[in-house]
């Protein structure tokens, strides 16, 4: 680790950029949406907006998780995935049946469009690999996924749902997606 | 008159036999937001501990090499505790999870 800083090889190095830039790729607007300086109200997701983009999120990551499941032969990784479809579905299912309940029909946007978009490039990417380099190109996405949704979560839909109960589902989705995340840099740990 | 008569049959059980003088307790620990709340508990052998999980997720509640417990989302799972010792478990699902065990000598 503390070599890291002083004397890398240059393949390290250029390998160490492509697996950081391409989960950043696929989150782009999710980044974009969160840490873009302050915008116009008119920007701010409504309501059926954030809980399309939630849903959408949690979509993305059970279909991610199913070719994990399909494709990997790692335990950790395997187990990880089926926590991934577990937990993201009871919190999208937790969502549906707020939604309904208030009456709210979630409305598809730019920033679900291109979340589903870039999440699909990210897996057919994915789907080309296979062994250990699938492993892990499909825990470090997971860990940039996470870090990426829960800024967003945190910076930009929580902030602006007005609701208070789609509020109070979107603060526990925050508290059960940081665990995921943590959950996805010790297997990424046990990778290296 | 029968449950009387009973009641007094097992308190003279009870104080025949020193192990069972302190009454076995339902030690409940609640889950809340991904976490056991409290994550410490004290118990003895004989007492029964209870998850009440407030999480919409399913949460266990597993000694590695040991016991697992099984706790439904929105829902409540139970095991007796049997021999003294310290344990410490987790959630299997979600490692961050952490409790510990400490149950006294009898
Ligand atoms: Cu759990």
């Amino acid at each position: 680790m503390g070599v890291k800083s002083k004397q890398l090889p240059r393949h390290a190095w250029k390998e160490e950029v492509t697996v950081n830039i391409r989960p950043m790729t696929a989150l782009v607007t999710l980044c974009m949406l969160a840490f873009s300086p302050p915008v116009q109200a008119a920007d701010k997701p409504t309501d059926p907006q954030i809980a399309h983009i939630a849903y959408t999120a949690g979509v993305i990551d059970v279909e991610n998780a199913r070719l994990a499941i399909s494709k990997s032969g790692n335990k950790a990784v395997v187990s990880f995935a089926e926590d991934m479809v577990r937990d993201h579905e009871a919190v999208n299912t937790q969502a549906l049946d707020l939604v309904k309940k208030l009456k709210v029909t979630p409305e598809d946007n730019d920033t679900s469009k291109a979340l589903a978009r870039a999440a699909d490039d990210e897996r057919a990417k994915l789907a080309k690999l296979d062994g250990a380099s699938f492993d892990k190109a499909y825990v470090d996405n997971e860990v940039a996924y996470h870090k990426q949704v829960n800024g967003a979560l945190e910076t930009l839909l929580i902030p602006s749902a007005s609701n208070a109960e789609l509020k109070a589902l979107l603060e526990t989705g925050l508290k059960i997606f940081q665990g995921h995340q943590q959950h996805a840099e010790h297997v990424a740990a046990t990778l290296k | 008159m029968r449950a009387g008569f009973y009641l007094v049959a097992i308190t003279g059980l009870m104080l025949g036999n020193g192990a069972m003088l302190a009454e076995a307790r339902t030690i409940r620990v609640t889950i809340d937001k991904m976490a056991f709340v409290p994550a410490e508990i004290e118990a003895q052998v004989g007492d029964t501990i209870e998850w009440v999980n407030n999480d919409i997720l399913v949460h266990t509640a597993t000694v590695k090499g040991g016991w697992e417990v099984m706790i439904p989302a929105k829902g409540t799972a139970s095991r007796a505790v049997v021999e003294a010792g310290q344990v410490d478990f987790y959630c299997r699902f979600h490692p961050n999870m952490k409790g510990r065990i400490s149950v006294a000598a009898p």
